[in-house]
């Protein structure tokens, strides 16, 4: 294994580095400011050109790295990251914008990085082993106790941070792989059918309509009758359930999703970063301001513009045309991963693709949405833009591990891209 | 997982399909938003970043007859500060106030004034001086939201000789803002607010420029837009009739001890060459903001120096409206020049069941109208009033204006008092309780329900000097403006003048004031007998309206003196006025006096 030459898959790591290039660069000009800013901020784009050689090393490491082995590793590293998510709450510390939130692990005063990062790494690796060890897909709500459990339980622990950010891409991370694996989407909807209610219940007409729907599906797809009962019930629940939890939230929470129904109704503070930065995008036009020109973020309107805010500063410097670069990598990144999924040699193999893809493809969804406000703001960080070393480094250890799986599988060493 | 070739493609399909629709879902939002609204986006965030900063237009420069400048404009500085709120407003200020004198009512005016315009620089000092300027340019980098700007600023170089006509400016008051005429007006701008800035405010207020600066977040100002600059216009200048080496005189002649009001006119153009009222006001000391002190100052000083004495003063005319009574009696071929009355004065007249008495105690014996006029016998007059009739005597006052404006074009002035008509006296006084008898004795001397202004009564006065018609007073120079307000041959008018002149004669009421140099100087004294209270005790006030030179007057004078006692005071005050103005000196006769 160690001797033996691994052949690249071109597209996605060209794709992977010019993004990580791109990124990088608008890191940069996040820092160009016209008024006195914190001097890591300034410095951030060295940080993150660091991490990123950092991640280019892990990335080769981890291609070199057999599947099998991964594999072998994914419970030892699932059992040790549940450990950490466990003992975060108290060895943890805040840091920046969210100290309130204990989710870093620092030795001795050094930040390590954030669990939850590693912690969607592994549990793809877990959920994979999981659905990749039966033959058929789970054929009913019994049958996903499993996976429920694999997911669940970071999931609560990183919930309970609070990070709601990282609970939706393992949710995303879940239903992905759950897709992948072959469920009948029909289940898959029943199964996504409490969180729809849970949405819905804002609107008693909305939800109504919903729940005769759920009904006439239940009916058609004729589960288990305590399945049925079971998936009923937990709607109602959610409908019930609903103002209770709206009620636990935290005010910021609250405001935040008002906010996202209508920014105006604070626009100075809980509305301000979601107006600025459609301001900033809004303004871009065609071709943008000019890279590092951007008013809205030289003069300081723009919040965190080298982390959750990174692609208002892209769209606002560089315009459309360069959102449609952006966006036009990324989307060659998905394409690309669904692609080395496919013809992944396993089953194993190819459920990790494609959980690799489904964290990054829910991360760049929620990001981007969030700064034209299509979504409501949650602390989410754009792959490979936002400024953040433990991402940088798990988004190319994901790409090595990509590379391998693309090594392994068909078309690997005499496809096209095969060198 | 189900792991068949066939179904694994099918599901790579839907999940590319499902990933490049969102994508391009994405990228659809991002188009409506950068390409289609984004002219909405572009104007917010240059809303955002750029803040109109206004320059102040120089107001236009007023000047007298000869050129000379009455109003103008120097540099001065303004501090304003760019606040984003309330609060960080309050700070600024607070932080200030360690740095420079900054009083609580200063502070609290600036809070004002954010609040009326939240998006204008806020106005802290309207006029700093350049120590403080230097002070604030010194702790630039403390202070990032400030805009120090050099203003022009309003200067009047007479100051207070002026201020009774050219009145002052300030700033826009917020009662003013609600006005329609201006609409146009921002918070924090200077507006003409007393006298001719106020009158003429639509020619002198120049049009604003502005200029932006470029902000940050925080309302720091970054860098300056220089492109953008909008220059400032200078609004037009004002040519007036004002002579203002007499205007100086008359401050100089009012002095400290003169209480009063006086107004010189043009009787045939009409031109105010000089207005005045004693005590006066420094006109400069309200640019920019008047100070506390020195308002309450003004405001309880007893001989109120707010209070325009020639414009808003009204005060019984006395003896001077006798030329009324005579010029009624003429003009209704009731009396002539040489007619004498039934009664000859021996002090009294008795009318009712009272005796009316002449001011004269000795009595004046049997006198010619031309006499009495120069004598001023009242009980000529009475019995004069007696003969036209109340009826009369109230339709050749309206006839002659003495119920309306003068309508010089400055705001302050106040409509005399004066009955309008014959209903008048039954809605003042009730059907019952008053007698025709006593108010035509009261009213044929110049006393009763009579109350005229300085300039009214000088306006009054240019008909008697030329052909009969009153001049309208205008300050500003434009066409004459005249009006035929009694119907007397030119001998009668002639005649008159003549009486006139023998006031300030040997042996007239004022014959001290009498002109040297051959030039004939014609008027007539007066005494305001009924006393305004002052601090409970009664005083009379003096008057002396008058022309010269007598045969072809050039010059109207009016002057009233509060409790001036008898007019021959203000007789020798206008005689040197009107010296001054034609370049003679009056002649001092000692001569015993009169009313």
């Amino acid at each position: 294994m160690a001797r033996s030459k691994v052949s690249v898959d071109w597209v996605l790591v060209v794709s992977a580095l010019l993004l990580s290039l791109y990124g990088i660069a608008i890191v940069y000009s996040a820092g160009q400011s016209d008024i006195p800013i914190a001097g890591y901020i300034r410095n951030a784009w060295k940080q993150q050109s660091i991490w990123f050689l950092l991640g280019l090393i892990g990335a080769y490491a981890m291609s070199r790295a057999s599947v099998r082995m991964i594999e072998w590793m994914a419970v030892p590293l699932y059992a040790f990251t549940t450990l950490l998510l466990v003992l975060l709450p108290f060895i943890g510390k805040g840091a920046g914008t969210a100290a309130g939130v204990k989710s870093w692990l620092v030795v001795g005063g050094v930040r390590l990085g954030q669990p939850s990062e590693i912690a969607k790494l592994t549990v793809v690796l877990m959920l994979g082993k999981l659905l990749a060890s039966s033959k058929d897909p789970p054929k009913s709500l019994v049958d996903l106790w499993k996976p429920a459990l694999v997911v669940g339980i970071p999931w609560l622990l990183i919930m309970a941070q609070p990070d709601l950010g990282t609970g939706i891409v393992f949710v995303g991370i879940f239903f992905a792989m759950l897709f992948w694996s072959g469920i009948s989407w029909r289940l898959l909807l029943l199964l996504a059918s409490p969180v729809v209610s849970l949405i819905l219940t804002f609107n008693t007409q909305m939800w109504g309509a919903w729940f005769l729907l759920l009904l006439a599906l239940v009916l058609w797809y004729k589960p288990y009758l305590w399945e049925g009962v079971f998936l009923v019930g937990a709607n109602v629940v959610m409908g019930v359930v609903a103002p209770l939890l709206w009620e636990g939230m935290k005010p910021y929470q609250q405001n935040r999703l008002r906010v996202f129904l209508d920014p105006s109704v604070d626009p100075r503070r809980s509305g301000y970063h979601v107006i600025q930065s459609q301001v900033a995008i809004g303004s871009g036009g065609w071709f943008g301001k000019g890279y590092t020109a951007g008013t809205q973020k030289r003069l300081a309107f723009l919040p965190e513009q080298h982390t959750d805010f990174i692609f208002s500063v892209l769209g606002e410097e560089l315009g459309f045309l360069g959102v449609v670069v952006a966006l036009t990598l990324f989307l060659t990144l998905f394409l690309r991963i669904i692609k080395i999924a496919e013809r992944a040699n396993d089953s194993f193999s190819s459920l990790v693709a494609f959980g690799l893809l489904a964290s990054w493809f829910v991360h760049v969804l929620v990001n981007v949405s969030m700064t034209l406000n299509l979504m409501p703001i949650t602390g989410i960080p754009l792959p490979f833009f936002s400024y953040g070393g433990s991402f940088m480094l798990a988004s190319w250890l994901a790409v090595g591990v990509l590379v391998r799986i693309a090594h392994e599988g068909r078309g690997g060493k005499h496809g096209p891209f095969a060198i | 997982m189900s792991f068949h070739p066939n179904e694994v493609s099918r599901r790579a399909r839907a999940a590319a399909l499902i990933c490049t629709g969102l994508i391009v879902l994405l990228i659809g939002a991002f188009f409506r938003a950068q390409i289609l609204r984004n002219q909405q986006w572009v104007l917010m965030s240059e809303e955002n970043r750029l803040r109109e900063v206004p320059i102040a237009a120089p107001r236009g420069t007023i000047y007298d007859r000869k050129g000379k400048i009455i109003a103008e404009n120097v540099v001065g500085y303004t501090v304003s500060v760019l606040a984003q709120s309330e609060d960080s407003l309050r700070g600024t200020l607070r932080r200030l106030a360690g740095t420079i004198q900054l009083s609580p009512q200063q502070s609290d005016l600036a809070v004002r004034r954010y609040r009326r315009a939240p998006t204008r620089p806020t106005v802290i000092l309207n006029d700093a001086s350049f120590d403080i300027v230097s002070v604030l340019e010194e702790h630039r980098v403390d202070f990032p939201s400030l805009i120090i700007m050099s203003a022009p600023k309003r200067f009047y170089p007479d100051g207070p000789a002026v201020a009774p006509f050219v009145g002052y400016t300030g700033e826009i008051s917020e009662t003013e803002l609600l006005l329609p005429q201006f609409a146009a007006y921002k918070a924090g701008q200077q507006v003409g607010k007393q006298g001719l800035e106020k009158e003429y405010e639509a020619i002198l207020h120049g049009q604003e420029g502005s200029r932006y600066v470029e902000v940050d977040a925080r309302g720091r100002v970054v860098r300056e837009q220089g492109a953008q600059e909008r220059k400032a216009k200078q609004a037009g200048s004002l040519q007036t009739n004002i002579d203002l080496e007499l205007q100086q005189y008359m401050y100089q002649l009012f002095a400290d001890s003169l209480v009063g009001g006086a107004v010189a006119m043009d009787p045939n153009s009409g031109g105010v060459l000089a207005l005045y009222s004693n005590p006066s006001y420094d006109p400069n000391k309200f640019t920019g903001g008047v100070s506390f002190a020195y308002y309450d100052s003004l405001r309880t000083n007893p001989k109120r120096p707010l209070y325009n004495k020639a414009l808003q003063g009204l005060y019984p005319p006395g003896s001077t409206w006798k030329l009324a009574t005579a010029a009624m009696g003429l003009q209704d071929d009731v009396v002539t020049l040489d007619s004498h009355m039934p009664q000859s004065c021996n002090g009294y007249y008795y009318f009712g069941n009272r005796a009316w008495r002449c001011w004269e105690k000795a009595g004046h014996g049997s006198l010619s109208l031309m006499g009495a006029i120069s004598k001023s016998c009242d009980v000529y007059f009475y019995q004069l009033g007696l003969k036209l009739g109340l009826s009369r005597l109230v339709a050749g006052g309206v006839q002659m204006g003495f119920d309306k404006k003068a309508g010089i074009d400055l705001p302050e002035e106040l409509r005399p008092k004066f009955p309008d008509r014959l209903q008048y006296f039954n809605q003042k006084y009730g059907a019952r309780n008053w007698t025709a008898g006593a108010v035509v004795l009261n009213m044929s001397i110049g006393q009763g329900d009579n109350a005229q202004s300085v300039l009214n009564m000088a306006r009054f006065y240019t008909a008697l000097a030329t052909n009969g018609e009153a001049a309208k007073p205008e300050i500003v120079r434009r066409r004459p403006e005249r009006a035929k307000i009694m119907n007397l041959s030119p001998q009668q008018l002639e005649e008159l003048r003549k009486a006139m002149m023998g006031v300030v004669s040997a042996g007239g009421t004022a014959a001290s004031a009498a002109l040297g140099g051959g030039v004939a100087l014609a008027g007539k004294t007066g005494t305001a007998q009924t006393a305004s209270l002052d601090r409970g005790k009664t005083c009379d006030h003096a008057w002396f309206v008058g022309f010269a030179p007598a045969e072809a007057p050039k010059v109207v004078v009016a002057v009233m003196l509060e409790c001036g006692g008898h007019g021959f005071l203000a007789a020798r005050v206008a005689s040197a006025i009107i010296g001054k103005y034609l370049g003679v000196t009056p002649v001092l006769l000692m001569q015993t006096e009169g009313d």
